[in-house]
């Protein structure tokens, strides 16, 4: 295999071993809380999606979302200059971002030109990608988050394990002892009464903030507007109270018109939360205007590669980058209900991340995150943008083994994951499995000799007896009755 | 996943049977029960001698190489323009929608798509080819149905099992929670990820001892092996079976002798 042509994956500030799935993984199975807290959730989320799309044509909705996501990727290049002129246009200073640490340098300097020491945060995926707060936590700026879940998880000192509901692995009495712990709230199991102390305190850290950093939705690269669905509030007032707004998103973000819009929508929150609308849909086209009463004096968009511009040029590897992180693969991923979002060690977690995140850490490093599934296909079926996910699993199975001399293997570290024996007993199958007859006379022989078959099977028969060999082989029966 | 619209082939004189290496070596009965239900049917058998396995193991494993030289073999088994069934929607989604791909960019790319537009998982050619009608000769029994992920999404034959069951005046067909939910069969995940794999299992067998039936079929001899393995070594009550098994026995076939 060539050593060369392997891209370098974009640096990350990754602190957890991703290669370590299979401890983390066995510890979550373990876990009966983690196990009754994911099912519950994603068996609430599954119904709540089902009941959404009643009555609705859902397959033509998909081939809409579908062929939106493709033609906005089809001219991708031309649309992310149609949108920076557009925002450009609207007051809106454009940055560009090769990876995580670049897009943080970004916004660290937008701060420290403002002399901003706090920053307010609406719900971002691009910048856990980014390890935002840690990196501008170094630097002496405080990032607060704003999104219940979001604070959750900050507050816990953990990462998110779900794209869209971040703090999905706790509890209520969970939350409500960690809430207890770090903001001094009575312990409850009074969800209304949670949120509304955990509102209290953002509050106020909305009114002090210095900027506020929100993700986007969409980018309409013919009006040059940000979108942007929440359901608490939390990301209009980080856009709007904070005097800077930081939007970042990912460069795949963008759509050509606004009308593109009404459909991803309507299928993202029915995908996402099983709601027909969100209770807030944030059209931001850009800094407050002379006659206006609020707004922000300054708002940036910092657009973010990490990795992306390397899927693009990957004809199948492309249909990655239409996700609209609706996060409905991982709600119907029987492995991601098993493990949580934690046990990936990824950003994204689940089926979504389980194809995105080898490109921005490397298959070398992700290895066992395509294995992650039984390819039973839920996430194909429900992914309202039509992303072939089980066939770029395996399409990453095949990367990670440099399994195919006809094609071979782009990703960065890939055939990192191909062992000498593993190989030798694929070769030695084929071999056999390629030649009828020496086939016959194995299983022949096995059904011959099958009180010899071996009692134990790896991992099989931890769980399982071993399957038993028939007395005679169909090849062998329908022989004799053919005779 | 699923062709939108499948184009069902008038019912033919011939069938090539194409069996699985699963069906071969561990589960013959399902297989002669399906040969039988085609033979019933008026429809001569043709069962290629030099067939071994579709390839899928590898594939999914990710030795495309190694696949493709296993599948390559099954390439020249059906020369004539016969249907090929398969008992099994997980081979038979290997070789309906995995083959064009594995083929793509060989020599052996028309012919692999030609082979992939004839194969049908049997239970829905019985049922939607050659429009079966079963006669149920057996006593009053409750069963639940597992249905395969791949007969499920990549064969969209979901609907096939409970329809034939349902022609069974004396089965009474109940319903798991989550019936759309994994097995955690899974071909090697099961053996790269136990843990996961068993999890999946154990809610799986129950869900379906939950349903009060004490047994339960498939369409795949992967899920047969994994859901019944499990009952079996802890002990639960339920036991399994190929649809093609059940459907024959109930319908006058005997259990035909190892």
């Amino acid at each position: 295999m060539s050593e060369t042509a392997q891209p370098t994956p974009p640096q990350s500030a990754h602190h957890i071993d991703v290669k370590e799935f299979h401890p983390r993984a066995r510890a979550a199975i373990h876990n009966p809380q983690i196990r009754q807290n994911f099912r519950k959730a994603m068996d609430g989320l599954m119904t709540k999606r089902k009941s959404a799309f009643e009555g609705w044509d859902l397959e033509a909705l998909r081939d809409l979302g579908a062929n939106i996501r493709l033609r906005a990727l089809a001219n991708l290049p031309d649309l992310l200059e149609q949108l920076e002129q557009k925002l450009t246009e609207n007051g809106i200073k454009v940055h560009w971002a090769s990876d995580g640490d670049e897009a943080c340098e970004i916004v660290r300097d937008i701060c420290i030109a403002r002399d901003a020491k706090t920053v307010i945060k609406g719900k971002s995926m691009v910048s856990e990608e980014m390890e935002l707060n840690h990196y501008l936590g170094e630097h002496g700026i405080e990032a607060l988050e704003s999104d219940l879940g979001e604070y959750i998880v900050q507050l816990a000192d953990e990462t998110p394990s779900h794209i869209i509901m971040p703090a999905i692995h706790k509890n209520t009495s969970e939350i409500s002892q960690l809430l207890h712990d770090k903001t001094g709230t009575d312990l409850s199991n009074d969800v209304e009464y949670l949120t509304a102390n955990a509102r209290l305190q953002l509050r106020e850290k909305f009114m002090n903030a210095d900027v506020g950093v929100s993700g986007v939705n969409f980018a309409v690269a013919e009006t040059g507007t940000l979108c942007l669905v929440e359901n608490e509030g939390n990301g209009r007032m980080t856009t709007t109270v904070p005097p800077c707004h930081i939007a970042v998103t990912g460069i795949e973000k963008v759509v050509p018109n606004l009308e593109d819009v009404t459909g991803l929508l309507a299928l993202l929150t029915r995908s996402a939360t099983g709601q027909h609308i969100t209770t807030y849909f944030n059209m931001i086209s850009g800094p407050r205007k002379a006659d206006e009463m609020d707004g922000p004096e300054e708002v940036h968009v910092v657009l973010v590669d990490n990795g992306r511009s390397t899927i693009y040029q990957d004809d199948e590897l492309l249909d990655t980058l239409r996700c609209i992180r609706c996060g409905a693969c991982m709600n119907h991923c029987p492995v991601y209900t098993r493990v949580g979002g934690h046990a990936y060690g990824t950003t994204y977690p689940g089926p979504i991340g389980a194809i995105l995140m080898p490109h921005m850490v490397g298959l070398d490093e992700g290895r066992h995150l395509p294995t992650a599934s039984s390819l039973c296909g839920a996430c194909g079926e429900v992914c309202p943008v039509k992303i072939p996910i089980p066939d770029l699993l395996v399409r990453l199975r095949q990367e990670s083994v440099d399994g195919d001399k006809l094609h071979p293997a782009k990703v960065s570290g890939h055939g990192a994951k191909r062992g000498a024996m593993e190989a030798l007993i694929w070769k030695g199958w084929s071999w056999m499995h390629a030649r009828p007859g020496l086939y016959r006379m194995g299983t022949s022989l096995g059904a011959r000799f099958r009180k010899l078959q071996p009692g134990k099977l790896g991992g099989w028969t931890q769980y399982r007896t071993a399957p038993k060999l028939a007395a005679k082989t169909l090849h062998e029966r329908m022989k004799e009755r053919s005779q | 996943m699923v062709d939108p619209i499948k184009m069902y082939p008038a019912k033919p004189s011939k069938v090539y049977f194409y069996a699985t290496c699963l069906v071969d070596m561990f589960y013959p009965d399902a297989g002669m029960a399906g040969v039988q239900l085609l033979e019933r049917e008026g429809i001569e058998v043709i069962y290629p001698e030099d067939q071994t396995c579709c390839g899928q193991p590898a594939y999914t494993s990710g030795y495309h190489d190694e696949a493709r030289a296993v599948a390559r073999a099954q390439l020249g088994l059906f020369p004539e323009d016969y249907p090929i069934v398969v008992p099994s929607g997980s081979c038979g989604g290997m070789m309906r929608k995995h083959y064009p791909d594995l083929f793509k960019d060989t020599t052996d790319d028309v012919k692999a798509a030609e082979i992939a537009g004839r194969v049908w998982e049997l239970t829905d050619f019985l049922l939607n080819v050659c429009h079966i009608k079963l006669e149920d000769l057996g006593e009053p029994t409750t069963v639940a149905m597992h249905t395969s992920c791949s007969a499920r999404r990549e064969m969209g034959v979901a609907e096939v099992g409970p329809k034939l069951l349902g022609q069974l005046k004396n089965v009474n067909l109940v319903e798991q929670v989550r019936a759309e939910e994994c097995c955690g069969f899974g071909g090697t995940f099961a053996v790269r990820h136990p843990e996961i794999s068993g999890a999946m299992v154990s809610e799986k067998v129950d869900t379906l001892v939950n349903t009060g039936a004490k047994d339960f079929v498939t369409t795949d001899c992967g899920c047969l092996m994994n859901i019944a393995g499990y009952a079996e070594k802890n002990h639960k009550p339920m036991d399994g079976q190929h649809i093609l098994s059940f459907l024959w026995e109930r319908t006058g076939g005997n259990r035909s002798k190892p």
